[in-house]
């Protein structure tokens, strides 16, 4: 991994007619020739060579239908960009032709989208919100939970749009989690704005999932540039009561900032304010910006070279580390980052979207570096890079 | 993009905002520093602070922000701001309801050292006149027990409490025995010279996890003087004690407290160094108490709030130049206020606290069976005022001690959120009530704080490190790395 972009959805090349599909369909896959018979009704099974054994569900196939493909089978033709599939992954077919991942075993980086719904409409949005009824989506989240094979993920992100938009709903999800995979940590990306709601905050904690946290973007000490970065007035009250709640049930909090050109001066100042005010707070985790979505349409107002805020990152660092408050910085090429920052630095891109610059041919530090989003490759980076020689 | 709106769209300029409770302070030219109960502050120019009041402070100004986020004022209808210096407050005052932590038992007042400054100590031989009896550790225990703070700390004071081993191994023996059902966090501490401490006695501290606290005056020359005993060998037998509980009962088992004589006025950096040869994390850069033959003796008036203030600064900027040059070394004084200016937490030092340590924070158990509310209020009975004798251990009860009128007296008048001259200092949330310094120098509990030695050094300590705050950013950095490792 590492080279190039992950592509998780795309076309399909070809549905074999008999079973086109009516509706949107999950499929885990397997890659075993010798699955037990009983096993393989469930499954999806990923022709990888020669052997084409019977019995399965489903069969997804590289670039054309295979010869001794049973009589009667499904089966969904593929591109190479999706050779990445392996066993005890989840796949869904849509009606429209489409496939997606939706779960790859091996990743340390799943996450699921269960709505594209938000009440905050963030200047760098990397989801731009969708006001429209996905509830789909959800649906889509408990079958998938359900087809999971347990034990295979260690850790899974659930993330929007807004989570919490769900209401009651979500609180369900997180039990079904609890339920269905109970050695899942779970990462919670939410405004918490919703946890204001102290009822709602209680009923989130007695679900008593155990190893959750919830990440919460907090841009700034000053509620009017929080309000401004999220696009909603009176955003930065609830989400600071939503993280008191929280914390007051015992629950675990991450607060995350995105920093950019809106936020970079406030740092030191905002990293005071926590460990005054939120001290209590698990982990602080201070990221690079993403250039997509609303990012780019927002770029004059957003962008700014990492090594001009390079030292306020590093008295933010200082700060929060001098109160013992564990801090991570991510998404920042290591080049642009002073040397004291080291310590939190976290080489931690999603895998699928992860790149490296043409300047970073040649670093010999390239091992230690997070690189960049794939995004940014292709929507303009620091021209500041230096490789390490 | 008109569907993004500019930051201005997000301040509440057309309703105003709301002053939340400050209380502010001339600070040098032209400056103010605001703080709040919390213990937040800010600095401001003069003219916006009147804006600030008068409502008039533009939501564009850098300070509103500030202001703001440190909970100096609201906009309409904001809560957060609200739960959140609640949650501060609460967190402030909540070893207050835990009551007393510190017991201290005065096992004997013999000492084979006799300090010109010395409160107490006698230079006797007679073990029945000043050693505490089993039988008085007994009673003491009781009450030590009664107290309903999780975690106990049992420190023994002298004189030289050494000269009575044997009792302070019967109190460590029957306190772990009452500990086994009670359960508590429970902690010793001997304050000794070392200059009697066997290889025997740091084992015997060692095995029962005893801490050591110990004394150190500065540069051999200077300590020899201000601790005179037979032999002229104070510092040496320190240096030898020091290196032996730090090899016996464990490096970080024992420290040093430093007392300021008027012979150590212009010796700060060797004072200073001395520490840091002996490779201590800190100082802890002391006044004198008015107690005593401190007092008897005039040192106490040798050197006034404002020389000390002098020896302070000089000492803290060499501090901070050593810290700055890559050694990690605290000065326990500042740390304490800074404790209280850049955290949630109160550092719970017994002499500066609010309500008053006295008596709630610590208790002391002399020799004799007397109780006293504070080392300090022992010291004021050696010189003939009992005021801050609370009890007997052979004529009171538990109920009778903690209850006691001049206790209560003390802790109600010396209220520093409330007392005159205290309530609206913009200090006071760093600051604390010394009831039994007031009570000693001026025969009233209060003081009169334009008059107030206390005062004046609290208020220069304060806004001296303001001021350094101020002006340094890296001595900021320094500073909040001595106040949030805890």
């Amino acid at each position: 991994m590492g080279g190039r972009m992950l592509k998780l959805s795309g076309k399909v090349i070809q549905l074999s007619s008999a079973v086109m599909p009516v509706r949107r369909q999950l499929f885990l896959l397997s890659t075993n020739p010798h699955l037990p018979v009983v096993l393989r009704g469930k499954r999806a099974f990923l022709v990888r060579g020669n052997e084409v054994p019977e019995g399965f569900r489903h069969y997804l196939a590289f670039d054309s239908v295979p010869e001794n493909l049973p009589a009667e089978a499904a089966c969904t033709v593929i591109d190479r960009t999706f050779a990445y599939l392996a066993e005890n992954d989840v796949i869904a077919i849509g009606s429209d032709g489409r496939i997606r991942s939706l779960y790859r075993a091996s990743s340390p980086h799943n996450a699921v989208l269960i709505t594209e719904r938000c009440n905050n409409y963030c200047l760098m949005c990397s989801q731009p919100p969708k006001d429209v009824d996905d509830g789909w989506l959800m649906d889509e989240a408990m079958e998938l939970i359900r087809m999971i094979p347990r034990h295979t993920a260690k850790i899974m992100c659930i993330t929007g749009g807004e989570p919490t938009i769900y209401g009651e709903d979500f609180i369900s999800l997180v039990g079904h989690f609890k339920r269905y995979l109970p050695h899942t940590s779970l990462h919670i990306l939410s405004n918490g704005r919703r946890f204001a709601d102290r009822e709602f905050a209680r009923k989130y904690a007695a679900v008593g999932h155990p190893e959750v946290m919830v990440g919460i973007p907090v841009y700034s000490s000053d509620p009017a540039r929080h309000d401004y970065v999220v696009q909603a007035k009176g955003a930065f009250d609830e989400t600071l009561r939503g993280i008191l709640n929280l914390k007051e049930f015992g629950q675990r909090v991450e607060i995350r900032v995105v920093v950019h050109k809106q936020t970079c001066d406030g740092l030191p100042a905002l990293a005071e304010f926590i460990t005054r005010n939120l001290l209590f707070i698990d982990q602080v985790a201070l990221m690079g910006l993403e250039m997509t979505g609303f990012t780019r349409a927002n770029l004059d107002s957003l962008w700014i070279d990492p090594i001009e805020y390079k030292d306020k990152l590093s008295e933010a660092v200082r700060v929060l580390s001098s109160y013992r408050v564990p801090v991570s910085v991510y998404n920042h090429p290591l080049c642009l980052v002073n040397p004291d920052v080291e310590e939190a630095y976290v080489r931690s891109i999603s895998d699928w979207k992860n790149e490296y610059a043409l300047e970073c041919q040649g670093c010999t530090r390239k091992h230690d570096c997070g690189g960049f989003f794939s995004s940014g490759i292709q929507h303009g980076y620091s021209q500041s890079l230096k490789p390490f020689t | 993009m008109s569907k993004f709106q500019p930051i201005s769209t997000y301040s509440d300029a057309e309703h105003g905002y709301e002053l939340l409770p400050f209380k502010f302070e001339p600070l040098g030219e032209g400056e103010v520093v605001l703080s709040n109960i919390v213990g937040e502050f800010v600095i401001l120019e003069r003219e916006k602070l009147g804006a600030l009041v008068n409502h008039t402070l533009d939501t564009s100004d850098p300070d509103y922000s500030t202001l703001r986020a440190k909970h100096m004022l609201r906009e309409p209808g904001e809560q957060a701001p609200l739960e959140l210096l609640a949650l501060k407050a609460r967190t402030k005052f909540v070893n207050k309801a835990n009551f007393t932590n510190l017991h201290l038992f005065v096992v004997s007042l013999r000492c084979d050292h006799s300090c010109q400054y010395c409160q107490v100590s006698r230079q006797s031989e007679d073990k029945a006149k000043f050693d505490m009896t089993e039988e008085t550790a007994d009673k003491a225990l009781d009450i030590v027990f009664r107290s309903p703070n999780p975690a106990i700390k049992i420190e023994f004071q002298g004189g030289e409490p050494l000269l009575n081993w044997p009792l302070i191994k019967y109190i460590v023996e029957k306190a772990e025995e009452r500990n086994r059902l009670e359960r508590r966090n429970l902690q010793f501490v001997i304050t000794t010279t070392l200059s009697l401490a066997t290889d025997e006695m740091f084992e015997y501290c060692r095995d029962h996890g005893i801490f050591l606290s110990s004394s150190l005056d500065g540069p051999e020359d200077l300590h020899n003087k201000n601790r005179p005993r037979p032999g002229r060998d104070s510092y040496a037998r320190f240096v030898d004690g020091l290196w032996r509980a730090r090899e016996i009962v464990g490096y970080d088992a024992v420290s040093a407290l430093m007392t300021t004589s008027p012979s150590s006025m212009n010796r700060v950096k060797d004072i200073i160094d001395e520490y840091v040869k002996l490779d201590f994390n800190g100082v802890f850069l002391r006044h004198l108490s008015p107690y005593g033959f401190a007092l008897r003796t005039k040192s106490y008036h040798a050197y006034n709030a404002e020389r000390w203030l002098e020896f302070f600064k000089e000492g803290l900027a060499y501090i901070l130049e050593l810290n700055k040059a890559g050694t990690v070394f605290v000065e326990h004084y500042s740390s304490i206020l800074l404790t209280k200016m850049l955290t949630v937490r109160d550092p719970s030092f017994v002499d500066l606290s609010n309500p008053s340590g006295a008596g709630i924070s610590a208790v002391v158990f002399n020799y004799d069976g007397d109780v006293y509310a504070s080392d300090e209020s022992r010291m004021l009975h050696e010189m003939g005022d009992s005021t801050f004798r609370i009890g007997n251990l052979y004529t009171n009860n538990y109920e009778e001690i903690f209850t006691n009128d001049a206790l209560l007296t003390a802790l109600e008048d010396s209220f520093t959120l409330s007392a005159p001259g205290c309530s609206d200092c913009a200090i006071e949330p760093w600051c604390g009530a010394d009831p039994v310094f007031h009570h000693g120098m001026t025969g009233d509990m209060l003081g009169r704080k334009p008059e107030s030695e206390f005062c004046k050094r609290q208020m220069g300590i304060a806004k001296h490190l303001l001021e350094v705050m101020r002006t340094d950013p890296e001595a900021k950095e320094i500073f909040m790395k001595w106040v949030g490792a805890c």
